[in-house]
C-alpha cells in the first residue's frame, strides 16, 4: 500500500514536472510579448531601453534557462506577479479560488443529491419507463452545450422571468450575503444540470453491476425488503467505483465550471485562467494552469487511495 | 472469431447479424438516418444558398434581426446574414472537424495502443503511463492554450498563420491531441488477448516481423472497438469545438460554426433569443445522435451479444 502510494506520488510528481515545462514553454508561444506590451504603453521607450528590458527580464535567455530561472523562484514560493491586476500571483488567486470551490462545492453536492437517488431508482428497474426517461435525460445532459444550457437559463430566469441576475458576483456596491446567493442560483443550477446527467449514468451503471451479484441474492432470500436491498446493500457497495469515477473525472468538473463561470462572468478560476490567457498574463495563466493540473492530479490519486481503504478486497501492489 | 478464420459465407452471415443487432437499436437507426440528412445539408449548402439567393457573406444592415420569413426561412442575425444559410455551412465546419479529429485521434490511439500491447514490458508501461498522465489533465484549459498559441512564434509565416483555414487545421489537430486515449486502451486490451490466439502465434513461428504481424493480423480483428470508441469520441469533440468557437479561440469569424454563432446570439439575448435556439440545438441534435449511433454500434458489434 504504502510502497503503491509512493510510486503513484512520484509518477505525479513526474507529471507536474514536465506540464509545468510544457505549459511554461507554451505560455511563452502566446500572442504579444511582456515588453512589446510595455512599449506600447509607454511610446517613449526606444529600441535600447526595450532591449535593457529584455535582458534585466531574462527574456533574452533560451527558454530552458528561462524556465529554470521561474522555477527556482516558484520553489522558493515567488510566482511572480499578475500584470493585469498589479499583485502578487498568489493574492490574485486566492479569492478566485475560493469563489470556485464555492460554485462547485454547492453544485456537487447538489448534484450528489439528485443523482444518486435517480440513479437507484433507475436501476431498480432496469428498462422501465422510468428508467428509460432517465437514462435519455442523462444522454441529453451529456450531449447539449454547456454554454447553450447556460445561455438558456440566462434567459429564461434572467432576461423573461427578471428573477436572478444574468452573471458577475455581486451587486456593484451592495453585497452580502444574501446578494451573492441571489447571482449563484444560475451559475449554480448550470453546473448542477451537467453534473447530475454524468453523475446519474455512473450511479445507475454501478448500481447495475452490483445488483447482479450474489450476495443481493442472498439477502433477497433471507428476506430483506426491495429497499433494504437497494440502498443497504446495492448503493453502499456501489458507492466505492461511483467515489472513485467521480474523482477520476475531476478534470471534466474543472471544464464545466470554467465554461460556467465563464458565461455567467463569475469570477472563479476557470474564469481567471482564461482571461488571463486572454491578456496575455503570463504568470497568472502558468500558475492557474498548473494549480488546475495539480489538483486533477492530487484527486486521481485520492481516487485509488480511497478505493484501496473504502473496499479491503482490492491490494494496491 | 478472426478474419481469417470465418469462411467466406459465414463472414457475410456474421456481417447480417451485425446489421440485424444494430437495427434492433431504434434510437441508433433514427441517429444514422438524422446523421445522414444532416452530413447532405451540409454537403449541399452551396445548393440552398443558391436557391435562396442568399450569399453567405452578404452582410445586410438593414435586415438585422428579422423574423421567419420566405427570403429567409430561419430569419437573419445580427448582421442581416441568413440564419439558415449560415447553420448549414457551420455545419460544414463542426461535422468536419469532429469526423476528422476522430479518425485522427483514432489513428493515435492505434498505433500506440497495438504497439504498447503488442511488445509489452517497459514500453508497454511507458505509453500507459503516458496515457494515464493524458487523461488526467484537465483538458480545456490546455486547450485554450494551445488555441491561443501564436503561430508565427513556431516560423510559420503571417500570412499562413492568421488565414482563417489554420483555425480549422488548428482545432483538428488540438483536439486529436487529447483524444485518443480511449481507442489507445481498447486496443491494446484487444492487442493483449489476440497476441495470445493461434493465427497470431503461427504467424509469429513462420517469421512473420512484428511490423506485419500487427497490421496484417492484429489491427483488423481489433477493428470493431476501433469503431465503436471513434464514434463515441465525435460527439465529444463537436463539443470541444463549439466550446473553443464560443470563447472566439477555435473557428474565427465570419467563418460560421455553430459555437462561433452563438457567441452572436449572447449580445442578442433579449432581443432575439431564437438567434441562439438553433445553432445550440443543432451541436445538441449532432452530438447526440453520434453517441446513440455509438451505444448502437456497440451493441451490434459486441462479440458477448454475437451468440444470441
Amino acid at each position: 500500500m504504502s510502497a503503491f502510494l509512493i510510486r503513484r506520488l512520484i509518477q505525479s510528481l513526474a507529471v507536474i514536472a514536465i506540464m509545468s515545462f510544457l505549459v511554461y514553454a507554451l505560455i511563452g508561444l502566446m500572442p504579444g510579448d511582456p515588453i512589446d506590451i510595455m512599449i506600447a504603453s509607454d511610446p517613449k521607450l526606444t529600441p535600447d531601453d526595450a532591449a535593457r528590458l529584455r535582458a534585466l527580464y531574462g527574456l533574452d535567455l533560451p527558454i530552458g534557462e528561462r524556465y529554470w530561472n521561474w522555477l527556482s523562484a516558484a520553489l522558493g514560493g515567488d510566482f511572480g506577479f499578475s500584470r493585469t491586476h498589479s499583485r502578487p500571483v498568489l493574492d490574485v488567486m486566492g479569492p478566485h479560488l475560493q469563489r470556485t470551490l464555492l460554485l462547485m462545492g454547492i453544485s456537487f453536492v447538489l448534484s450528489a443529491a439528485i443523482a444518486i437517488p435517480l440513479g437507484v431508482w433507475a436501476a431498480a428497474r432496469p428498462y422501465s419507463l422510468h428508467d428509460y426517461a432517465i437514462n435519455l435525460f442523462s444522454f441529453a445532459g451529456r450531449s447539449a452545450p454547456p454554454f447553450w444550457l447556460a445561455l438558456i437559463l440566462i434567459f429564461v430566469f434572467a432576461v423573461w422571468l427578471g428573477w436572478f441576475p444574468a452573471g458577475g458576483l455581486e451587486t456593484i456596491g451592495k453585497g452580502g450575503f444574501w446578494d451573492r446567493l441571489q447571482y449563484l442560483v444560475l451559475p449554480v443550477l448550470s453546473l448542477t444540470l451537467l453534473n447530475v446527467a454524468g453523475f446519474t449514468r455512473f450511479v445507475r451503471a454501478e448500481t447495475m453491476a452490483v445488483m447482479r451479484q450474489d450476495f443481493i441474492r442472498t439477502a433477497r432470500a433471507k428476506g430483506v425488503s426491495e429497499r433494504g436491498v437497494l440502498t443497504g446493500h446495492a448503493l453502499r457497495n456501489a458507492m466505492i467505483p461511483i467515489v472513485t469515477i467521480i474523482a477520476l473525472d475531476f478534470g471534466t468538473l474543472f471544464s464545466g465550471a470554467l465554461i460556467t463561470e465563464t458565461v455567467f462572468a463569475y469570477p472563479g478560476m476557470g474564469k481567471m485562467i482564461y482571461d488571463s490567457i486572454l491578456a496575455n498574463d503570463f504568470n497568472l495563466a502558468l500558475v492557474g494552469l498548473l494549480f488546475a493540473t495539480f489538483v486533477t492530479l492530487a484527486a486521481n490519486i485520492g481516487a485509488d487511495v480511497a478505493y484501496a481503504v473504502l473496499d479491503p478486497r482490492i491490494a494496491l501492489q | 472469431m478472426t478474419a481469417a478464420a470465418i469462411p467466406v459465407a459465414g463472414r457475410r452471415e456474421l456481417r447480417l447479424r451485425v446489421l440485424r443487432r444494430f437495427l434492433r437499436h431504434r434510437l441508433a437507426v433514427v441517429s444514422a438516418v438524422v446523421l445522414a440528412v444532416l452530413i447532405l445539408a451540409s454537403v449541399f449548402a452551396p445548393a440552398v444558398e443558391r436557391l435562396l439567393g442568399a450569399d453567405i457573406r452578404d452582410v445586410d444592415l438593414s435586415a438585422i434581426l428579422q423574423g421567419p420569413s420566405l427570403a429567409h426561412p430561419l430569419g437573419t442575425d445580427e448582421l442581416g446574414r441568413d440564419l439558415l444559410v449560415r447553420l448549414l455551412y457551420g455545419g460544414r465546419i463542426s461535422l468536419l472537424v469532429g469526423l476528422a479529429a476522430a479518425v485522427f485521434s483514432a489513428m493515435i490511439g492505434a498505433v500506440i495502443g497495438i504497439v504498447a500491447g503488442y511488445f509489452g514490458g517497459r514500453l508497454d508501461d511507458l505509453l500507459m503511463r503516458v496515457t494515464d498522465g493524458v487523461i488526467a489533465l484537465p483538458i480545456l484549459p490546455l486547450l485554450i492554450v494551445l488555441a491561443a498559441v501564436d503561430l508565427t512564434k513556431l516560423g510559420l509565416p503571417p500570412s499562413i498563420a492568421n488565414s482563417g483555414d489554420v483555425s480549422l487545421y488548428r482545432i483538428i489537430v488540438i483536439t486529436a491531441l487529447f483524444g485518443w486515449t480511449g481507442v489507445a486502451r481498447l486496443v491494446r486490451g484487444a492487442t493483449l488477448s489476440l497476441k495470445e490466439r493461434e493465427f497470431v502465434r503461427a504467424a509469429i513461428a513462420m517469421g512473420a516481423s512484428p511490423w506485419r504481424v500487427m497490421r496484417v493480423h492484429i489491427l483488423p480483428n481489433a477493428i470493431s472497438p476501433i469503431v465503436v470508441a471513434t464514434t463515441l469520441s465525435v460527439g465529444g469533440i463537436i463539443l470541444f469545438e463549439s466550446v473553443l468557437s464560443f470563447l472566439g479561440l477555435g473557428i474565427q469569424p465570419p467563418i460560421p460554426s455553430w459555437g462561433n454563432m452563438l457567441t452572436g446570439a449572447q449580445e442578442q439575448l433579449s432581443s432575439a433569443p431564437l438567434l441562439m435556439i438553433w445553432p445550440g440545438l443543432m451541436i445538441f441534435i449532432t452530438v447526440i445522435a453520434f453517441n446513440f449511433l455509438g451505444d448502437g454500434l456497440q451493441d451490434a458489434l459486441d462479440p458477448r451479444a454475437l451468440s444470441d
